[in-house]
């Protein structure tokens, strides 16, 4: 059974990690992620939730309380946003390295500078090397299903490594949607509780956590989180199967919109991935054969999946969230480029600082790609004609 | 691989790598005498690291976590979160961590946990700088000590932690001394009893022989100077108003006569000493008025 709720993006992530049963909270707020510690906060105060809400005062405080919690054997949970995720940064690799599965909103928003609130991948892009899973919804619907199966993958005997579920900054964050929130009991049959398979913390069983590590050990736990990433796809499939059994809606780590017959495909992250599909639809109808392939999985990085799903595409372009500074193109792209070997793939650049990327947008990128107009440089396709003397000093 | 001949007295390990003489060690096998096996331990990078261990190897008999140089109030808040919601909140959890981990970068994870009343151990083992780094100046190196970065003697005064950490009101606070054992056993053992309600901190003068220049031998022997110069004084601060002197020092011995014996403060001149003696003895006089 579930019931159907108007429910904004940050409101599914706390309803994700209630159902979850998180036992420990620890949380800061800040914009746009605010509502999510409010809202866990509430939980517990009107006995909605059987957790302790600890009240940090940063988010670095948040994350070492959410591993200190966890390793006591419990489910701890906490959220974050931009400044505050790189805040985070330092302890977000004793997560992964401790191999505490922890599940964590980002709400996705800029980093500085110059300041801004709102959307792009900036934050997230700037961990993905980190040892984090990156699972990207593109509405608040899967928000909360993502949470849900980000649980039973990263707390698998196979995995054991932290997750992050992102969702765009206002886009996701702040706009209602109709929501299925399952029923507890349901949840509970599909996300068991927390069992703690790796390091712990028990006077009865002592063991000494991450002390200080020789090189003859130091590559080799390395390894082990490598392993653990190879083995993090098969667990996820397994994970969105039993889900649609259970829930009846279907994940997986990739999703191609329009792309068998297509000739140009836009790979996205995130809620652009909904604009796109309505792009492709207008252009279909102008008989354009274009589509869409949404990456859900960012980490693990489903690569054959892209590979095969882009096989018979001739002209691919990735939208990038985040500028990518010296690379070749951008973050998504770059990694697309590598799965194609060879094929031109154009990277393009918008978004940035919370601008909208519209289907305008998505039109210019999928008419140059039509059009064989690939170019070597990044193209950052909804940059003002007078970006150099924006706010020049002279 | 060691051969263990005897089994180790207490919860830590014998053949410790820390430096002869160090005070530190003393104290965190004082601490763990008094708060026994039903312990959880957290220690920041610093001169405790040792104890965590190296490799597979650990010194403590207890379960512990090394933390971040600046999060060990967090993690500790964090442990004994998740022991409450088992029904386990009877675990002592304690943060052990040193000066520039808790006056410096630590502050704000301490003073968070403080603040929300998290029912932690928290001890800082003060040795004046940080030392495991090799002797860099902290919040708490006194004035005019030499360190490596501060080479013509340290030009301002030391953070008063403790009066910071007693504005908080927690349960208990206390300032210690290697040099005082008994004094410090009771202290540990009011501030684990303090825990059931909130916080408790104990600040304990650990002297360093390696970063003080001073004789390994002669670390107790620092240590009751200190106290008996009115440098170090010994007291407790319960619900941050009720201030009490344990060791009270009737006739102080002169500052002079506790530097001499180390090498950090051996380009002090007459009227920087005559400058520290005003010091502590205002000091010590403020405090016995609380």
């Amino acid at each position: 059974m579930s019931t159907r709720v108007m429910l904004d993006g940050n409101g599914a992530a706390s309803e994700g990690l209630r159902l979850a049963k998180v036992r420990v909270i620890s949380a800061y707020p800040i914009t746009p992620q605010s509502p999510i510690s409010e809202k866990l906060a509430d939980f517990v105060v009107q006995g909605k939730l059987d957790a302790k809400y600890i009240r940090v005062e940063s988010e670095h405080s948040a994350m070492c309380c959410a591993i200190g919690a966890q390793l006591t054997g419990v489910r701890a949970g906490t959220a974050t946003s931009s400044v505050g995720l790189a805040l985070m940064h330092e302890v977000l690799g004793v997560a992964a390295g401790c191999r505490v599965p922890i599940v964590m909103p980002v709400v996705n928003r800029s980093l500085v500078s110059p300041w801004s609130l709102w959307c792009d991948h900036q934050d997230a892009m700037a961990e993905r090397d980190g040892g984090w899973m990156q699972l990207y919804a593109e509405s608040a619907q899967e928000v909360l299903d993502l949470i849900l199966i980000a649980y039973r993958t990263a707390e698998d005997a196979r995995v054991q490594l932290p997750a992050m579920v992102c969702l765009d900054g206002f886009f996701l964050s702040h706009m209602s949607d109709a929501v299925y929130v399952p029923d507890q009991a349901t949840v509970d049959a599909y996300l068991p509780p927390y069992v703690c398979h790796n390091f712990h913390l028990d006077p009865g069983d002592p063991v000494f956590i991450n002390n200080l590590t020789p090189t003859v050990d130091y590559t080799e736990m390395r390894y082990q989180q490598a392993v653990a990433f190879r083995q993090a796809p098969e667990v996820l499939m397994e994970a969105m199967a039993d889900f649609k059994k259970v829930f009846g809606r279907d994940y997986s780590m990739i999703e191609a919109y329009q792309c068998d017959d297509a000739e140009a495909v836009i790979v996205t992250l995130g809620s652009m991935s909904g604009t796109a599909k309505y792009t492709v639809d207008q252009l279909r109808a102008q008989g354009k054969k274009v589509g869409v392939l949404k990456i859900t999985s960012y980490r693990p990085f489903p690569a054959g999946q892209i590979k095969q799903a882009l096989a018979k595409v001739a002209v691919v372009g990735v939208m990038d969230r985040s500028p990518g500074y010296g690379a070749q193109v951008a973050p998504v792209a770059t990694e697309v480029r590598a799965v194609l070997g060879g094929k031109p793939v154009q990277g393009f650049i918008a978004g940035l600082g919370g601008r909208d990327i519209s289907p305008a947008t998505f039109t210019k990128a999928f008419e140059k790609l039509l059009s064989q107009e690939i170019t070597a440089d990044v193209d950052w396709v909804d940059v003002k004609e007078n970006a150099l003397t924006i706010r020049e000093v002279k | 691989m060691l051969t263990i001949k005897s089994e180790s007295r207490g919860l830590i390990a014998h053949g410790v790598s820390a430096c002869a003489g160090c005070g530190l060690e003393l104290a965190a096998r004082i601490i763990l005498d008094v708060l026994g096996s039903n312990t959880v331990i957290v220690i920041p990078p610093g001169c405790a690291a040792l104890f965590s261990g190296y490799g597979k190897e650990t010194v403590t008999k207890i379960p512990g976590f090394q933390g971040n140089l600046e999060s060990t109030a967090a993690y500790a808040a964090g442990i004994k979160a998740g022991f409450e919601v088992q029904g386990r909140g009877d675990i002592q959890v304690l943060g052990l961590a040193g000066d520039g981990a808790t006056v410096d970068i630590g502050l704000q994870a301490l003073s968070g946990a403080l603040e929300r009343g998290d029912k932690i151990l928290y001890i800082c083992y003060d040795n004046e700088a940080y030392m495991n780094t090799g002797i860099q100046g902290s919040g708490s190196t006194p004035l005019n000590a030499w360190t490596t970065t501060t080479p013509g003697g340290k030009s301002v005064y030391r953070k008063d932690m403790i009066g910071i950490v007693a504005a908080h009101k927690i349960p208990y606070a206390a300032t210690a001394s290697v040099g005082y054992v008994d004094d410090f056993k009771k202290k540990v053992e009011k501030a684990k009893a303090a825990t059931a309600e909130g916080p408790a901190y104990i600040h304990v003068h650990a002297p360093c022989p390696t970063g003080w220049g001073s004789k390994p031998e002669h670390t107790i022997e620092v240590a009751k100077l200190a106290v008996q110069s009115l440098c170090w004084p010994l007291y407790e601060i319960v619900n941050g108003v009720n201030y009490k002197i344990t060791v009270p020092v009737a006739k102080p011995k002169p500052v002079s006569e506790y530097l001499k014996l180390q090498k950090r403060f051996s380009g002090v001149d007459a009227k920087q000493v005559e400058a520290m003696q005003t010091a502590v003895e205002l000091d010590y006089a403020r405090l016995t008025k609380k």
